[in-house]
């Protein structure tokens, strides 16, 4: 691959790649994977919800045990992925005690539909407090390789060794969507987010790649700055920042940071492009086993994924509608749940929802 | 004598010694002798900053000023000078100014040099928020600790083919052992509730799962202390949130890197962040983490808390306690005060002043 393309040159205009065409009647099949935890319950509250809504998605639902040692279930989740094209997924738990040939169930996904692009837009919500106000970055994260690339051995009894691969080509694709996606959004800046004066030669061809993607745009300010210069800056001037692209473990950093500042995990949704494929989740990718099946969860992140869902799937109508009465609800105090501060229960918060997609949208299954 | 004290001190708080002959010292008038490397850039006006305010403190230190630059050896080598390196060696303390990296210059980075000499494995930094310099986040009182010899930061690279580029990161178990050890032997000798070991154990599963269970392995030796480990997301995640729920946290050299420079951030940054490197053999090195700010070097403008604080945190290490805590209280309070700060703190007063003032607290305190 690295040595037949030079530039990935991608032969659609826009940064998302083109939904599958829906099916009979106007319908689209969308793979639903439940995960651990908190997962089962905010997907259920989301198909409560999109039948509520009469959203014209009906949902693949795909177990994937997590305890198991076999890898077959998450390859049929795969399958039914490629079959359609978008996933909306719970986290998968992934038992870190077992051996090293257990592989994260998520990381396999990721790397096998090759959603090479993890996106993120954190804003702030108004009705959120939180010590920083009026965020808005989007962090765009290589998805595949870097120190994801679950390469590692132990050469010599008590010594191992981890690869972190970085490749030309990866490095060129990744910067070239955040480049083309701030420029479809209006975004003025680019920030490349590295090591490279440690990690000369990797993060230095990942920063190189990005420079030179950076030339094609001259209408887009390009900067770069170092991982822990970046943290140290997002907690004191997060205001600085607008688009930042970045290698795998630095998004991860990056993007929980700024998932924290905006008001934590519950409120911002996450969402992994492939060139073919699409997969929504929460941006965090928490499993939030403490808090499972108590009615707590903050449904939030999961509802405003499967809105991005939705907009993919150019059902921008319905994706608004449910945003907006998503937004409307966190602006109410009584209702946030125990991570932002309230006492308010998960079913209130989406009851609360469905009150506002009623009083201000179409029709909805209770008055038809 | 104060000698013997500071003896004992050292070999419980620097913890497991390979060699348990040290050098023997020799005290003129109850002195004790540091090492210290004012450095480049403002580095020179600082440590004459920390070197005032010790002396109005009457605190015990001798300082022996010596400079590091890189010179080739035998062998085509890089190494510090000889005065430098037998200094350090017969002190065993040190405290540093901020050292200039030239671009180009063909030897590796100064700390580089002193790190890979004198073994410094453990990167300590107590971040405390400061009361008076306001900051989003109040109440944040934690430690990290980082390994500082290995990890991602082996600077082991190779290009596999055109485009295709390998770092390793190397993570041993003696290392893993030896930080771990030090970490816990830490929160003992300085009444910590607590050690999280931060990791990536999900993703990079033999690496990060070897030095998570070797921390395990310590803290069985460690009962009365409580042993937590949490993924590096979630330490983040809730890090810019709630930082209270943190204590000791002990991590390989990346995490470390980029969660303490995170945790400087929570509370006003490197110019008030102390920073000390623990080595095997004794040796300690404290020093100040930011720049060399060549732009007020030399026009009194700069801040010196960072080294002072540094310096304050070698007192500790020696077992100085009240001394630390008398010329910390001073500095803390000419902060509190906001009468006389160095323009980084918001004032517009010089760092002589800045000095002054806490050279001022600290005779009052008598």
């Amino acid at each position: 691959r690295s040595c037949l393309k030079s530039s990935p040159v991608l032969h659609k205009q826009n940064s998302s790649p083109q939904p599958p065409p829906a099916k009979y009647g106007g319908r689209h099949t969308v793979t639903l994977i439940p995960g651990d935890g908190i997962g089962p319950e905010l997907l259920n509250h989301v198909r409560e919800l999109f039948r509520f809504s009469c959203v014209p998605v009906d949902f693949e639902v795909v177990n994937v045990n997590s305890s198991v040692a076999t890898e077959d279930d998450i390859h049929n989740a795969i399958t039914a992925i490629r079959r359609n094209g978008v996933a909306l997924k719970g986290n998968i738990e992934t038992n870190h005690n077992m051996p090293p040939s257990h592989k994260s169930r998520n990381n396999l996904l990721r790397t096998s539909l090759d959603l090479f692009a993890n996106m993120m837009h954190c804003q702030s919500l108004p009705g959120v407090q939180t010590r920083h106000k009026n965020i808005d970055i989007i962090i765009i994260r290589e998805n595949t390789e870097g120190e994801y690339s679950s390469l590692e051995h132990e050469s010599v009894s008590g010594v191992v060794e981890s690869l972190k691969i970085i490749t030309r080509y990866n490095s060129l694709r990744i910067a070239d969507y955040a480049f083309r996606l701030a420029r479809e959004k209006g975004r003025r800046r680019v920030t490349a987010v590295h090591k490279a004066n440690i990690m000369k030669l990797a993060d230095g061809l990942f920063l190189q790649c990005c420079k030179e993607v950076a030339s094609g745009y001259p209408d887009i300010q390009f900067d770069s700055m170092i991982v822990d210069n970046t943290t140290m800056q997002l907690v004191s001037k997060p205001h600085q920042f607008d688009v930042m692209v970045m290698p795998n473990l630095y998004g991860n950093v990056v993007s929980n940071v700024c998932a924290g500042l905006v008001g934590g995990p519950g409120l911002v949704p996450g969402a992994n492009y492939g060139t073919n494929y699409a997969v929504f989740e929460t941006a965090t990718r928490n499993t939030g086993k403490s808090i499972a099946d108590k009615n707590i969860a903050n449904p939030t992140a999961m509802l405003l994924a499967s809105c991005l869902m939705l907009d993919h799937l150019r059902l921008h109508d319905y994706a608004n509608m449910i945003r907006g009465a998503v937004l409307t609800t966190m602006n109410e105090t009584r209702l946030h749940t125990a991570d932002i501060g309230g006492q308010g229960t998960t079913s209130e918060v989406v009851q609360s929802v469905m009150k506002n997609i009623q009083s201000g949208g179409p029709l909805t299954t209770e008055q038809i | 004598m104060a000698g013997n004290a500071w003896r004992s001190t050292v070999s419980r708080v620097v913890g497991a010694m390979k060699s348990q002959a040290s050098h023997p010292r020799t005290f003129s008038r109850g002195l004790q002798t540091v090492t210290l490397i004012p450095g480049d850039g403002i580095g020179p006006e600082i440590s004459t900053a920390v070197m005032k305010i010790f002396e109005a403190a009457k605190a015990p230190i001798q300082w022996e000023e010596r400079n590091v630059t890189a010179i080739k050896g035998p062998g085509g080598k890089w190494m510090i000078p000889t005065e430098a390196k037998d200094s350090m060696d017969k002190s065993k303390i040190g405290l540093k100014g901020p050292l200039k990296t030239p671009i180009a210059a063909g030897h590796p980075s100064m700390n580089l040099l002193l790190r890979k000499t004198f073994d410094l494995y453990a990167n300590v930094r107590p971040c405390v928020s400061i009361e008076g310099y306001k900051t989003p986040y109040t109440d944040v009182d934690l430690v990290t600790i980082r390994e500082n010899t290995e990890g991602e930061y082996s600077g082991i690279e190779h290009v596999i083919v055109d485009g295709v580029v390998q770092s390793i990161k190397l993570i041993t178990e003696e290392a893993s052992q030896r930080i771990a050890e030090y970490a816990f032997e830490y929160a003992r000798n300085n009444q910590r509730a607590s050690v999280t070991a931060v990791h990536k154990a999900n993703i990079m599963r033999m690496s990060d799962g070897l030095f998570l269970r070797k921390c395990r392995e310590v803290a069985e030796n460690f009962k009365d202390i409580k042993f937590t480990e949490m993924y590096l997301d979630t330490v983040c995640l809730n890090m810019v949130q709630d930082p209270t729920q943190f204590d000791v946290l002990v991590m390989p050299n990346l995490y470390g890197d980029i969660l303490s420079d995170l945790c400087a951030g929570l509370i006003g940054g490197l110019g008030v962040t102390p920073s000390g490197n623990i080595g095997a053999n004794g040796v300690a090195i404290f020093e100040s983490v930011h720049g060399t700010a060549p732009d007020i070097a030399g026009k009194d403008l700069a801040n010196p808390t960072a080294l002072l604080l540094s310096a304050v945190m070698m007192l500790r290490h020696m077992g100085l306690h009240g001394q630390a805590k008398k010329i910390e209280t001073a500095c803390f309070d000419t902060i509190r005060d906001k009468k006389v700060l160095t323009k980084d703190l918001g004032g517009n007063s010089k760092c002589s002043e800045f000095t002054g003032e806490i050279c001022r607290r600290v005779q009052d305190m008598e």
